[in-house]
């Protein structure tokens, strides 16, 4: 199969994730959009190490998840704390640092 | 013996510095303390005197250092006096007078709550004053200058609680700040000609040549015009003269001894002292003496038409200065009868003064004339002394005035020349006109009926002869008014002592002394006789006549005002309104538009800042959109 395909896929995926992080409201849904999107960029990664016959995409792609795992530990319990406070998970409604 | 010179300044600055710190305290006996360093003052003068006339007449200008006032390279300001025969005039009129002031004064302010406060400045006018005359240099003269302008600006304000009082204050001090400016301006020149503003290096001393010799006539004469600006400032001549009158809201202790017989003469003492540079520039020297002339006649129209007896004294004073700066302006001819004027002045005018506060003192602060009238029964003593300073200023034969104004005159006939006919002439009119007014102010205050009338309460006025406080100083000026003239004049003994400083020249009069004479005379008898015909032989109405259009306007001060209000302060209140206008208008406008402009600016900017975080997400895709974008199309290109 066309390795270009993959890329195709990780384009799609990524343009999800986005318009998911612009469009919607919900943080967890957010945050969930924001992991498509480093996992398409995953994918893209991988695919360019194949095509290319390289393992550098495929380390910089473990790197990328051992950083998303780590930004999912943190921004979770930053996403339930103000849940916890102000009873709701809505972006919009964190506004304290607006002036 | 030189060292007591500084303690002449001294003593009455200590009195003011005591009475002003010393508090609640000094309240009791503050007056006499004040007065008591007064006559300190005049005894150290009286010693330093005594010790002058022992020595030659070469030897009798002495100085004495104190410290270096300014040290700088090339600007040396001393703290040095000098005591010469023109100074030791000064110190001692100033003092002499100045303690007899303060004499008075501890009866004339009897009842006021301030009095400390007043005898204060008193004392700090007699020690800015004396500090004026001893100064060795122009920087220092110009220190008591300043200082007895801030004495005299206090006292005219003294009772500032009165409107009229504080505008008048601050009037003198105003229209005497462009005087000072040219005072300061002739030292700022000085310097920078000469490189020095002593007395010794500008003028000459001693046989050597001062810088003044060598300088050209131009810068003389620009001197000269700032130098004799000063002096109108000081001493009321046209066109400065306009604070005079007003200055008379002062106490009338205070118009005795600054707006009379001291502080006003300092123009005439500046111009005598600088002789060596109006000496060398004729232009100047003509300045000063048409400045002279003209005062003479303003002043004495101007006190023939006044109702308030201190008013009327003070256009006399001012006519009298008039004399003196004519005099002044004449050269060696006329220096020393300057300030022979002047001490004579001095006695006669702050007897005149004080007598009219006595007369006052008597009519409950009554100042209008034509509300006086028949007082020599009630106040003997005033009668008798205000009588003597009269006949001594008309110049009554034998009495002071007659000495010291005929001198003037022949000195201005003997000017020569056109010149010489028109300055004498100017001065023989206003012999007669002094003879009219000062006639007119007896006739009203001491002779004809009584037109004092109950007030609104119905208190009328008891008059009464005043405390022997204010009598005593008045009999002593009397005797100054009666004999200080002749004692002058006898074997020219004044110009003897005052010639090593000022020189002296005789004119060629084309007119024998004793025609002057006779002339004077009858001037003064024509002046008299008008003076008697108008006001002692019918009533005076108590509500003044309507009077000629010269009349009226010479109650009005001879539109001084008027002139000043459209010729100065109309166009300048205009200056500063378009000023201002540009201000606001212009550079406001563009600074204020700048600020606006970027503050809507920003207004709109701030929009972007929503808070919401997709819309940050969303600029921050678009800005990577847009650098993949350009990086992908560099590349292709």
């Amino acid at each position: 199969m066309n390795p270009v395909n993959y890329l195709y896929l990780s384009a799609l995926l990524f343009t999800i994730g986005a318009s998911g992080v612009l469009i919607r409201r919900n943080a967890i849904v957010l945050f969930m959009c924001v992991e498509l999107m480093l996992n398409a960029s995953n994918l893209a990664l991988v695919t360019f190490s194949r095509m290319h016959g390289t393992l550098d995409g495929q380390i910089i792609a473990f790197f990328t998840m051992v950083v998303a795992a780590a930004e999912v530990v943190v921004g979770l319990a930053i996403i339930v704390s103000i849940f916890r406070t102000r009873h709701s998970a809505s972006v919009d409604d964190s506004n304290l640092m607006k002036l | 013996m030189n060292s007591l010179i500084p303690l002449l300044v001294a003593a009455p600055l200590a009195g003011a510095a005591l009475l002003l710190l010393g508090g609640r305290a000094l309240d009791r006996f503050g007056h006499w303390l004040a007065t008591a360093f007064a006559a300190l003052s005049f005894g150290f003068g009286l010693a330093l005197f005594s010790d002058m006339l022992g020595r030659g007449a070469e030897h009798r200008a002495v100085t004495q250092h104190l410290f270096s006032w300014v040290p700088v390279n090339g600007f040396q300001a001393d703290m040095t006096f000098r005591l010469d025969q023109l100074s030791m005039t000064f110190v001692l009129l100033i003092s002499g007078v100045g303690t007899l002031i303060h004499l008075y004064s501890v009866g004339y302010m009897a009842h006021d709550e301030r009095r400390r406060r007043f005898f204060a400045y008193l004392n700090l006018f007699l020690a800015a004053m004396l500090l004026l005359v001893v100064a060795d240099n122009y920087l220092l003269l110009y220190f008591g200058w300043e200082g007895v302008g801030l004495a005299s600006y206090l006292l005219i304000g003294f009772w500032q609680h009165k409107p009229s009082a504080a505008t008048a204050a601050k009037k003198a001090f105003l229209v005497n700040r462009v005087g000072d400016m040219g005072l300061s301006i002739a030292i700022m020149l000085m310097f920078t000609e000469f490189g020095s503003f002593a007395f010794g290096p500008v003028l000459g001393s001693e046989g050597a040549v001062g810088a003044a010799h060598q300088a050209s006539e131009g810068k003389l004469t620009a001197i000269g015009l700032m130098l004799l600006l000063a002096a109108c400032g000081k001493s009321a001549q046209v066109p400065l003269q306009s604070w005079l009158g007003d200055a008379m809201e002062g106490p009338t202790p205070v118009s005795a001894l600054i707006h009379a017989a001291t502080m006003v003469t300092a123009g005439v003492y500046l111009i005598t002292r600088s002789s060596a540079i109006f000496d060398l520039a004729p232009d100047a020297q003509t300045a000063v003496v048409v400045v002279g002339a003209v005062t003479l006649l303003f002043g004495a129209i101007v006190g023939c038409a006044k109702d308030d007896i201190k008013k009327a004294l003070a256009g006399s004073t001012m006519s009298q200065i008039g004399y003196m700066v004519l005099a002044a302006g004449l050269g060696p001819i006329g220096y020393a009868f300057a300030i022979m004027h002047l001490v004579t002045h001095g006695f006669f005018k702050a007897g005149l003064f004080l007598g009219a506060g006595s007369v006052m003192h008597g009519m409950d602060d009554e100042v209008n004339m034509r509300h006086y009238g028949g007082l020599r029964k009630y106040m003997p003593v005033t009668f008798v002394t205000f009588g003597l300073g009269y006949l001594a200023i008309i110049g009554f034969p034998g009495l002071s005035g007659f000495f010291s104004k005929d001198k003037i005159i022949e000195a201005a006939f003997a000017k020569g020349g056109t010149e010489g006919w028109i300055l004498g002439l100017c001065a023989l009119v206003g012999a007669a006109v002094t003879a009219f007014y000062m006639t007119r102010v007896m006739v009203l205050t001491f002779f004809g009926e009584k037109r004092w009338q109950p007030d609104e309460d119905g208190n009328a006025p008891h008059p009464h002869e005043s405390p022997k406080t204010m009598t005593i100083p008045m009999v002593l000026l009397a005797f100054g008014s009666v004999f200080a003239g002749g004692l002058f004049a006898f074997n020219d003994s004044f110009l003897k002592w005052l010639e090593p400083v000022t020189g002296h020249e005789e004119g060629n009069s084309p007119l024998a002394p004793l025609t002057v004479t006779l002339l004077t005379m009858a001037c003064m008898l024509a002046g008299v006789a008008l003076a008697y015909l108008m006001y002692g032989r019918s009533p005076v109405p108590v509500v003044p006549p309507v009077g000629s259009p010269l009349t009226r306007a010479a109650r009005r001060d001879l539109l001084q005002d008027d002139f000043n209000h459209a010729v100065l302060v109309r166009p300048g209140s205009a200056l500063t309104a378009t000023l201002v206008f540009f201000d606001s208008r212009g550079l406001d406008g563009f600074v204020n538009g700048l600020a606006a402009a970027i503050g809507g600016l920003s207004g709109r900017l701030r929009r972007v800042q929503n808070g919401f975080v997709r819309s940050y997400a969303l600029s921050m895709f678009g800005g990577t959109l847009v650098l993949v974008a350009t990086t992908l199309l560099m590349r292709s290109v």
